[in-house]
C-alpha cells in the first residue's frame, strides 16, 4: 500500500472512531435527559439506608453512599488478597505435582487441572456457597482443635470468623485460578532445557535440590507473565461475588443503582477503580519481574 | 590393570523393535582412554548415558568402579555412581543463573558438604587448570563456547571423579575453538585421568586414545587400538565410516 493511502485509511479510522464515541455519548446524554438526574456525584455524600453483612470497619445504614462503595472495596480487596495467596499456594503445589516424577499424583493433578478449567466459574462458585458451606450441619463440619473449623457459619481459623460467602468466594475463587496458575507453573518449568535436569544429576545432586536450586530459578522470569495475567482475572472474576451474595464493590454498585438510578456514576466508579487495581497488580508484577532479571538469571 | 567399568550384554530399546543399544559388552581399565565413534544415530549417547544413569537399559548388567547395576537397580546405587562419575555434555549445560565459580562448587557444597571456602579454593584451582581462572566471577552466557565447555570440563571435575565421560564435546564449537578444549582434555589424559569420550575427532583418537570402540545400530562392531582401527579397520563398516567422516 503506497503512504497516502495508508494515511487516508488510518484518518478514516480515527473519523469512524469518533463517530462511534459521538453516537454514544448522545445516548447517554439523551437517557440522562430522561431520568432528570443530571450527571453528578453530589449523592455520594447521602445515607445508604441499606444494611451490610459484611464490614471489615464498622458501618450502619446511615453513612454515606461513598462509605458504602468505600467497605464494598474493602471487602473486594480483602477477598481479592486471600484469594490471590491461596491460589498461588494451591496452584503451585499442583504445578509441581503435575510436572513430578510420580506418575500417581501427576494423572491426579491433571484430572484436577482439566475439570475445573472446564467448568464454569460460577457453577464452581454455587457449588461451593450450597453444597459446601451453606448447608452444612450446624454443628462443626471439620474441626480440628478449635484452630481450624468448617461449619455453615463458615470458616473459622484462629478464632477468626470467615462468612459462608465470604468462604464459598475464597474458595471458588482460589480452586478455580489455582488450575490455571497450575498450568503456567507447569509452562514455566518445562521451559527450562532438558540438559539443565541432565547436568544436576550427572553431578549427584539430589531431584529435590537440582528442582528448587537450579531448575526453578530459571523458571521465574516465565512464571511472571502468565501469573500477571491469571492475577488481573481473579481480580475482574471476583465481581461473581454477587451471585452469592458476598457484599464486594459490584454487588454494593449494584444496590446503589437499584436504589439511585446513578448507573453512568456508578459504573465510571467500578471501571475506574477495577482499572486502577489491575494496573496496580501489572505494575507490582514487573517490579517483581525486575528484581528476578537484577538476581542474575 | 584394575577394570573401573565393565559392561555386560547390555541392551536398550526405547521404542519397541529398534534397539538402541544391542548386547554390548566391554572393559575400560583404570587410565586408559576409550574414544566411541560411530555414525549418528548409532547408540553412541545412549551407551555413555546408561554408564551414569540418566538412561535406563533392558537387559545386562553394568559394574561401574564396583557399584553393579541391572535393570531394575535403584535410584540410590545410581546417585553413589553419578558421585564418583564426571560427564561433559555436547551443549555445555552450564547453570546460567549461576557464576561460573558457583557452578563448579555447587556439587561439592551440596553432594560432599564440603564449606564454602575450601570448595571455592579447589573450584579455583580447577579454573585455573582450564585457563579460565579469570572468568569466575561471570556468567556462563559472558563466555565463548570454548572457555564454557572448558568450565563444564571444571565442573565435572569438582566431585574428584574416578571416570570421566564427554559426549561429544566439540561438537557445538566453532573449529577454531575446538583445539583448546581438546587440549583441556589431552592434559586429563596425560594425569592419568580414565576418561570415555564420543567424539569424530580423530586426530584426537589417534594421539589421546588408548582403544577405538566403533558402535552401529547399538552394536559393538570392533574395539582396537588407534593404530590399528585408523589405518586398518577390521569391519567393512568402519572403514566406509572413516571415509566419510575423512
Ligand atoms: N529419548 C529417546 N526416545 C526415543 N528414541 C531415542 C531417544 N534417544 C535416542 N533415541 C534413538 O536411539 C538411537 C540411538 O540414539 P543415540 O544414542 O542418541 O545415537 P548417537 O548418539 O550415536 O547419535 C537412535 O535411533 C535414536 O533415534
Ligand atoms: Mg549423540
Amino acid at each position: 500500500m503506497s503512504k497516502n493511502k495508508k494515511k487516508f485509511f488510518q484518518i478514516l479510522l480515527v473519523f469512524a472512531f469518533l463517530g462511534f464515541l459521538g453516537i454514544l455519548i448522545n445516548n447517554l446524554i439523551i437517557n440522562l435527559a430522561r431520568t432528570g438526574l443530571g450527571f453528578n456525584f453530589n449523592w455520594l455524600t447521602k445515607p445508604a439506608s441499606f444494611s451490610l453483612a459484611e464490614h471489615p470497619l464498622p458501618y450502619s445504614p446511615s453513612d454515606s453512599y461513598a462509605w458504602a462503595l468505600f467497605i464494598g472495596w474493602m471487602n473486594s480487596l480483602k477477598v481479592i488478597i486471600s484469594s490471590l495467596v491461596l491460589a498461588t499456594c494451591i496452584g503451585t503445589l499442583i504445578g509441581f505435582l503435575r510436572v513430578g516424577k510420580n506418575s500417581f499424583f501427576s494423572i491426579i493433578t491433571a484430572g484436577y487441572i482439566t475439570v475445573i478449567r472446564q467448568t464454569p466459574l460460577l457453577i464452581q462458585l454455587m457449588c461451593w456457597y450450597f453444597v459446601g458451606f451453606l448447608n452444612m450441619r450446624n454443628n462443626s463440619f471439620l474441626s480440628i482443635s478449635n484452630i481450624f473449623n468448617i461449619s455453615n457459619k463458615g470458616i473459622e481459623l484462629f478464632g477468626l470468623n470467615l462468612s459462608p460467602e465470604f468462604s464459598a468466594l475464597l474458595f471458588g475463587l482460589s480452586i478455580f485460578s489455582s488450575a490455571f496458575i497450575a498450568e503456567v507453573i507447569r509452562g514455566g518449568i518445562q521451559s527450562v532445557p532438558l540438559g539443565q535436569w541432565e547436568a544436576f544429576r550427572s553431578l549427584g545432586i539430589s531431584e529435590k535440590q537440582g528442582f528448587f536450586k537450579i531448575i526453578i530459578p530459571q523458571a521465574l522470569p516465565a512464571f511472571i507473565p502468565g501469573l500477571t495475567s491469571q492475577y488481573l482475572n481473579l481480580a475482574k472474576n471476583s465481581t461473581l461475588a454477587i451471585a452469592i451474595g458476598y457484599s464486594d464493590i459490584y454487588a454494593i454498585n449494584d444496590t446503589i443503582i437499584n436504589q439511585t438510578g446513578r448507573a453512568v456514576e456508578c459504573f465510571i466508579i467500578l471501571l475506574c477503580s477495577f482499572l486502577i487495581l489491575n494496573l496496580l497488580i501489572t505494575k507490582v508484577m514487573g517490579i517483581i519481574d525486575k528484581s528476578i532479571m537484577k538476581s542474575g538469571i | 590393570m584394575k577394570p573401573i567399568l565393565t559392561a555386560k550384554n547390555l541392551t536398550k530399546s526405547y521404542a519397541k523393535g529398534i534397539l538402541a543399544l544391542n548386547k554390548v559388552s566391554f572393559t575400560l581399565d583404570q587410565g586408559k582412554v576409550l574414544v566411541v565413534m560411530g555414525p549418528s544415530g548409532s547408540g553412541k549417547s545412549t551407551l555413555i548415558r546408561t554408564i551414569n544413569g540418566l538412561e535406563t537399559f533392558d537387559e545386562g548388567e553394568l559394574n561401574v568402579l564396583g557399584i553393579k547395576i541391572s535393570a531394575d537397580s535403584d535410584e540410590r546405587k545410581i546417585q553413589r555412581i553419578r558421585r564418583r562419575v564426571g560427564m561433559v555434555f555436547q551443549q555445555f549445560n552450564l547453570f546460567p543463573h549461576l557464576s561460573i565459580l558457583e557452578n563448579i562448587t555447587l556439587a561439592p557444597i551440596q553432594v560432599q558438604k564440603r564449606n564454602k571456602k575450601e570448595a571455592e579454593e579447589y573450584g579455583m584451582k580447577l579454573l585455573c587448570q582450564m585457563g579460565i581462572e579469570s572468568h569466575a566471577k561471570k556468567y556462563p552466557g559472558q563466555l565463548s563456547g570454548g572457555e564454557q565447555q572448558r568450565v563444564a570440563i571444571a565442573r565435572s571435575l569438582a566431585l574428584k571423579p574416578e571416570l570421566l565421560l564427554f559426549d561429544e564435546p566439540t561438537s557445538a564449537l566453532d573449529p577454531e575453538r575446538i583445539n583448546e578444549v581438546l587440549d583441556a582434555m589431552r592434559r586429563l589424559a596425560d594425569q592419568g585421568m580414565t576418561m570415555i569420550v564420543v567424539t569424530h575427532e580423530i586426530k584426537f583418537a589417534m594421539e589421546v586414545s588408548d582403544q577405538v570402540l566403533f558402535i552401529d545400530s547399538g552394536k559393538i562392531l570392533e574395539i582396537s587400538s588407534p593404530e590399528v582401527f585408523f589405518s586398518n579397520a577390521s569391519h567393512e563398516r568402519s572403514r566406509k565410516f572413516l571415509n566419510q567422516i575423512n
